[in-house]
């Protein structure tokens, strides 16, 4: 995959100056949206994303071991049809939550989505991802500060990723 | 103009639960074209809710999230009337925002 390593960093720049344009009180409704990227206060995981396997993604995103937990449920298909579009949702009954990443293991890059759960916010997410051929799906939920997992395995039909 | 976000708030009680749909290729880069071109990796990356000036919601996107992506989330503290902003930004740089009412 040829991710374009220089237009990363000059559109941090870019989005540090509009962040900065909004701090000093010009935002605008153009800009309204940017201002959460400095509150959240962590960039995008660019290297997390970039890692094919599924323990180096994991390892980039959090760096810490992750334990399986009957708390988080992964609600996957477990036929799917075409897998450029496979819903796939999680629920957790843990507390605390703070992020909840899913992670596509034989994809070629393994993380496919991470959320932060900010404070207020339920911890469950839907989304649709792509997957390659049969494979796991990992959910980790970020609790605590705790790592939690739960996988399923989907069987796929019609890859989505290669094309 | 029509924006590239489709957003639906719905309050109940005090539970929010917002569904959006963006159109957007998320090209994933390993795709090749009827040329046998490969179609250079085009994805959205961040994805940002913000309700009462503060973010509920952040999502990080790979090139693994599905063409036209669709996200599901629910979030305490809105109510009918109230005002969500919606933005996001794409690995080259491009962006879109827009608000919807919570309904």
């Amino acid at each position: 995959m040829t991710f374009r390593t220089h237009e990363p960093a000059s559109r941090r720049l870019i989005l540090k100056g509009t962040v900065m344009v909004a701090m000093t009180g010009l935002g605008t409704t153009a800009f309204a949206a940017f201002p959460a990227l400095a509150a959240a206060n962590d960039a995008y995981p660019e290297d997390a994303f970039k890692q094919k396997s599924e323990p180096d993604a994991i390892k980039a995103l959090y760096g810490r071991p992750h334990e399986p937990s009957d708390k988080v449920k992964l609600d996957a298909p477990e036929i799917a049809e075409n897998g450029g579009v496979v819903p796939i949702s999680v629920t957790t009954t843990l507390a605390d939550v703070t992020s909840i990443a899913f992670v596509v293991s034989e994809n070629p890059n393994a993380l496919a989505a991470s959320y932060h759960i900010l404070p207020g916010t339920v911890p469950a997410v839907a989304n649709r991802l792509k997957m390659a051929k049969t494979t796991n799906v990992i959910v980790i939920v970020e609790a605590g500060g705790k790592l939690y997992s739960a996988t399923r395995e989907v069987k796929v039909t019609v890859g989505g990723c290669g094309g | 103009m029509a924006s590239t976000i489709r957003v639906r708030a719905t309050a109940n009680g005090d539970v929010t639960e917002v569904q959006a749909l963006i159109q957007h290729p998320m090209d994933s880069g390993y795709v090749k074209d009827a040329k046998g071109e490969t179609i250079p990796a085009h994805f959205i990356q961040r994805l940002t809710f913000e309700h009462g000036g503060k973010p509920v919601f952040i999502a990080d996107w790979g090139p693994a999230v599905s063409k036209d992506p669709y996200v599901k989330f629910s979030f305490k503290g809105g109510k009918k009337g109230d005002e969500l902003k919606i933005g996001w930004v794409d690995n080259t740089g491009a962006t879109d925002a827009t608000s919807a009412t919570i309904q």
